[in-house]
């Protein structure tokens, strides 16, 4: 099977690359979290991270492939299914029969990528200056200063609330829907729905709650 | 021409068995210089196809819908006799032979039926072998109920869309062939007429009901299998577009027709509602598993009803006729069709109609709800005493069986069929007579083959429920491929037939002629106009009970009705294009002649048979009386110009293995 | 009942279609939404206008024939009902409604509301059979006993009519739902199991080349279709063609 070329394949990797993105998310959310307990754990956790080489050299270009592949081929799949209807309804009736959310997830992706632009330029890009284009010395204490200088800014936090929003929008249908495109569907699907769907409002959630505490913290 | 049925000696039982040892084959690389047309892709039709191309044959296949899948056969709903006997209740080959030609009253072809219940059981091994989803028990085997006018549960189903199922594993086995190249399929393509070369079917003009162009294909042989005519009637429970042009067509080229008046009237459809009307919905025979007719006993109650002012479940038992039950102690609810419609109609007529129109009686689950719910709870070991739990329990069980049903009254009656009775009343829905064909189910047309529906051949003068998808697969998938390699085994060094043959194109300037003059006709009346018409007069003239004067005057009407049409009938649209309204004008046409001759059967067959009832043959009791000294026969009608001067033929039914007796259902 | 419908319009394949509104009185609550279309169709002709062209046959939920899109939705507003089991007391006197075709590049426009879906045909020829030919001597149809539980959900997709309401209801326009029916009912049942691999696979490959889109699990096809067939089938249908995919 080619993942990019048939219908079928093409949301089966859509659904893969969503589901790996969404193990990412729990992980960064985890450390992000630690922050609220202990900038001491926190930096530590950062520090590893950000020099370990497995983590910077493997795992962190498969993450940005994943981000990558999941954008592109959302972009090309709209288009496709576009084209697939090359007269429009005068009258279409979207919400009798499907949720606002699974009908826009084009629109809540593109905020939650827009967000990425932000949050790179907020801090992978400096990190990347930092360690290999400045190649400045090694500091394991830096991470929490940096990150909750950038929280002081109100509508910096504003938009991170806001895309956190789009972002539970996305993962409302898209977590779930994922297990139904890789064909699971049995006795337990009503269980996954629910732990997805719970999901996607309590990370984004706590994402919030974690950007509204180092603000509010900085006053 | 004599008719010739071409019976094979010997005893019944060894018949079918004999002949197909017997008859000519053809090698399997000359059925690769062999073309077959068939027209129509319901059971008949689309077996037929499916299995002419397994064997090799090249098949253009042609039918008016959208797809092959559309045909109506997908509407049958109860389910298909087979002899297989799995419940161990003494069904048996002989049995079913016998029971169909007891409920055909005697007025159909001995060996055709003996071969039908000989092949019945195939039939389920091939459709099971194809992924049809039968209803299956606990144990995973196949389940059965059972139908009117017998004695033995042998009706296999898929729910109540047995015919969808069946239809859709026969257009499954056409897919593959049409993968295969091996069919040709022509969809929204309708046949125009026959092209008879030296004597022969030689092909067929069609008509691309898209782009309105007039087609020429020829064949070896051509194959009808387009259905029943049912819809001479306007209102009945066939499809929209189930039509008699491919038979009538053939009819008009030499083909005999055979017992037009033979039409079953199915008791348990939806009443009419209002003159919008434009079909009738059946609810399948299979209800009567389960439901109890009746009317209310006193007059006094009906007027209440009508008034609104009573409802059916505050008439107490003892003031209800089941009137079924009543008269047919044996048999009850589950008489054969023609028996429980008549007494329907009696009732009615006598005043006891529970509808508006008086021309409705009850169909009553009340007391299945409760056996079952009974059940239900005690398996479950719960209370069987309280009868709101055994009410919800019962439902379920019979939501389960005929779910599909009770949502479809649910929808076109606007009330709860799980709450109320339904209310029904009889409707055409089936043609028994058809196109005369042989033991071979040849037409008197040499190489014109018509099976299923199409044809005359197994069913009498009444058809038992669930034996058309019977007959249909019977035909398509084991009868009509063997017999058919008989007549072509003198065609493998013809070669390919010229379509630009005199015979083809006179063929096709003559449709040319009829479609021109009726766009350019300019009219006054739409086409539904005349249909609309035609109908009233053959279900006021034609229609459960016949009678000598009501026929002679239908048969008058139907002739001015037509003169009428040609002169006053209005298509609009130009025949090059996508025009429904021209295909049918062409159809209702067809209609104008069938319809007079279907009186003129009635007239002459002055007897009563299955569902062919002439109030001058009843019993004192008022139940049917057959005249089997004079009228043992198939009435066959050869075309002479019009309806009106076709010419009798009779095929005399001899009856060896079966003794003819009064049918009686007490 | 008074009502204003909106239509659309479309002489041939090629012409440019577009909406017209016609006026329609007396309608009786009782008709069915097809019987609706007939009146208007007699007053046409009266008219000396063009009747609207649209697909019809059994009027009794079972063919798939019909396929009007009303008022945004396929088959109109009610649930588990085609148009032609669509009736009148569903609306209101005085109500507009809009009547369009069922939409998608691989359903063209014929003429007006009439649509070509013999793309579902080819999907159907391209796998969506068992490939046994026609015997008497095929075994005994139970020799092979089948589990109530998997004969009664081969049923449950079985029951698919091919009307394409999933496709016009999607707002991709995918086939999904109805190629997952068939190829579950097969999945399901032994006699289907030895070409699974070949079926699922040919027929996604006919699917795609139809110019069906993508399916986004909005879950909308299920919601409009009339015979009720579950999302289940489209979840075993990726999984049969993960599998089918793997085997290679």
């Amino acid at each position: 099977m080619s993942l990019t070329s048939s219908t079928i394949g093409r949301k089966v990797a859509m659904a893969l690359s969503g589901l790996f993105l969404v193990v990412f998310l729990t992980q960064h959310f985890t450390i992000n979290f630690i922050s609220v307990f202990s900038a001491k754990t926190f930096n530590e956790i950062s520090h590893f991270m950000g020099n370990n080489p497995l983590v910077q050299f493997v795992l962190q270009p498969i993450l940005i492939f994943g981000v990558v592949f999941h954008f592109t081929m959302g972009f090309v799949l709209e288009i496709q299914n576009r084209k697939s209807r090359a007269v429009q309804y005068v009258k279409y009736k979207g919400s009798a029969n499907a949720s606002w959310v699974s009908r826009n997830m084009i629109w809540s992706g593109a905020v939650v990528l827009s967000f990425l632009g932000l949050h790179f330029y907020d801090f992978w890009f400096p990190e990347m200056n930092y360690k290999y284009i400045e190649v400045l010395p090694l500091d394991p204490a830096r991470y929490y200063e940096e990150m909750t200088h950038k929280f002081h800014d109100f509508l910096r936090v504003g938009l991170y609330i806001i895309s956190f929003i789009f972002l539970a929008l996305h993962l409302n249908h898209g977590f779930a829907s994922s297990f139904q495109s890789v064909g699971v569907n049995n006795k337990y699907s009503s269980s996954i729905k629910k732990f997805a769907i719970a999901f996607s409002v309590i990370i984004p959630v706590g994402f919030i709650f974690i950007a509204l505490f180092h603000h509010i913290n900085s006053l | 021409m004599a008719l010739d049925s071409k019976t094979p000696k010997g005893p019944v039982a060894d018949k079918w068995t004999n002949h197909k040892s017997k008859i000519n084959l053809v090698s399997p690389a000359n059925k690769r210089l062999i073309d077959v047309i068939v027209v129509g892709t319901g059971l008949a039709g689309a077996s037929a196809s499916a299995t002419l191309a397994e064997l090799g044959y090249n098949v253009k296949t042609f039918c008016f819908q959208d797809s092959p899948r559309r045909a109506h056969s997908i509407a049958a709903q109860g389910g298909i006799n087979a002899a297989k006997n799995y419940q161990g209740d003494g069904d048996s080959t002989h049995r079913l032979f016998y029971d169909t030609i007891k409920g055909g009253d005697y007025r159909s072809r001995e060996a055709n039926v003996h071969r039908l219940a000989e092949v019945s059981t195939n039939i389920i091994d091939q459709c099971v072998a194809q992924g049809v989803p039968f209803a299956r028990d606990y144990g995973g085997l196949l389940d059965n109920r059972s139908f009117g006018g017998v004695l033995v549960s042998r009706t296999f189903y898929a729910k109540g869309q047995t015919g969808q199922q069946l239809l859709l594993g026969a257009y499954s086995a056409m897919n593959r062939q049409i993968g295969r190249g091996k069919i040709k399929m022509y969809n929204r393509h309708e046949m125009m007429d026959l092209v008879v070369v030296d004597g022969k079917a030689r092909g067929i003009i069609a008509r691309n009901l898209v782009d309105g162009k007039l087609e020429r294909h020829s064949a070896h042989a051509v194959v009808i299998a387009s259905g029943g005519y049912g819809n001479v009637f306007f209102l009945s429970t066939n499809a929209m577009g189930s039509n008699v042009s491919a038979g009538w067509k053939i009819h008009k080229k030499g083909a005999h027709f055979a017992n037009p008046c033979f039409t079953q009237i199915h008791p348990t459809c939806i009443p009419v509602s209002g003159d919008h009307q434009s079909k009738l919905t059946l609810m399948s025979e299979s209800l009567r598993n389960d439901g109890r007719i009746w009317v209310p006993k006193n007059i006094e109650d009906v007027k209440s009803i009508r008034e609104g002012k009573l409802k059916a479940t505050e008439i107490t038992e003892e003031n209800r006729d089941y009137y079924l039950e009543r008269r047919y102690p044996a048999f009850g609810n589950l008489v054969p069709r023609d028996v429980a419609s008549r007494a329907a109609k009696e009732r009615c007529d006598a005043g006891y109609g529970v509808n508006k129109t008086g021309e409705a009686v009850y169909l009553d689950f009340a007391a299945a709800i409760t056996r079952y719910g009974k059940e239900q709870a005690h398996v479950k070991g719960l209370d069987e005493n309280d009868s709101a739990l055994v009410k919800k329990l019962g439902q379920g069980v019979v939501r389960s069986k005929y779910g599909n049903l009770f949502q479809m009254y649910e929808k076109i009656v606007d009330q709860d069929p799980y709450e109320m009775p339904m209310m029904i009343y009889p409707a055409v829905h089936y043609t028994m007579g058809g196109v005369w064909v042989d033991y071979n189910l040849m037409t008197s047309i040499p190489g014109c083959y018509a099976i299923g529906e199409a044809n005359f051949s197994d069913h009498g003068a009444n058809r038992l429920g669930a034996s058309a998808l019977m007959q249909g697969l019977a035909d398509g998938y084991f009868v009509l491929p063997y017999t058919i390699g008989d007549y072509l085994a003198d065609d493998i060094r013809t070669g390919k037939i010229d379509t630009s043959l005199p015979e083809f194109e006179k063929a096709e300037a003559a449709v040319k002629v009829q479609l021109e003059s009726f766009v350019n006709n300019n009219g006054k009346n739409s086409v539904d106009y005349y249909h609309k018409k035609l109908g009233k007069i053959m279900w006021d003239k034609c229609g459960m009970s016949r009678n000598k004067k009501a026929l002679t005057e239908a048969i008058a009407e139907i002739s001015a009705l037509r003169k009428d049409f040609y002169k006053n009938v209005n298509v609009p649209g130009t025949t090059k294009e996508f025009n429904e309204q021209l295909a049918k004008a062409g159809r209702v046409a067809d209609f104008l002649e069938l319809g007079e001759l279907f009186a003129k059967d009635a007239l002459e067959r002055n007897e009563s048979c299955g569902g062919h009832f002439r109030e001058e043959s009843q019993t004192p009791e008022g139940e049917a009386l057959r005249n089997d000294k004079d009228f043992t026969f198939v009435s066959a009608w050869e075309y002479k110009g019009e309806p009106s001067k076709a010419k009798l033929h009779k095929e005399e039914l001899k009856y060896e293995e079966i003794e003819v007796k009064t049918r009686s259902y007490k | 009942m008074n009502l204003t419908l909106k239509v659309w319009r479309q002489a041939n394949a090629k012409a440019k279609g577009n909406m017209e509104n016609y006026s329609i009185a007396d309608i009786s609550p009782d008709m069915s939404f097809l019987e609706m279309m007939d009146v208007l169709n007699e007053q046409l002709i009266g008219q000396g206008i063009d009747p609207i062209a649209f697909d019809h046959d059994c009027r009794e939920g079972i063919c798939g024939m019909c396929s009007m899109f009303i008022n945004g939705e396929a088959h109109g507003p009610d649930r588990l009902v085609t148009t032609c089991q669509l009736h009148m007391r569903k609306f209101k006197d005085g109500d507009t409604i809009t009547i369009e075709p069922f939409r998608a590049l691989a359903f063209p426009v014929i003429k007006d509301l009439t649509v070509d879906r013999s793309a579902f045909d080819r999907v159907q020829q391209a796998g969506g059979f068992v490939s046994v030919n026609t015997s008497g001597n095929t075994q005994d149809a139970n020799a092979i006993p089948i589990a109530k539980h998997d004969a009664d959900k081969a049923f449950d997709a079985a029951a698919c009519i091919g009307c394409g309401a999933c496709v016009a209801s999607c707002k991709n326009a995918s086939a999904m739902l109805f190629v997952s029916a068939k190829v579950s009912q097969y999945a399901l049942l032994p006699q289907g199991k030895v070409e699974a691999t070949d079926r699922v696979m040919n027929m996604v490959k006919q699917m795609d080349e139809e110019g069906f889109g993508n399916c986004t699990n909005t879950g909308a096809c299920e919601v409009e279709c009339p015979k009720g067939i579950s999302l289940e089938n489209i979840a075993r249908m990726n999984r049969e063609y993960l599998f089918a995919s793997l085997k290679g």
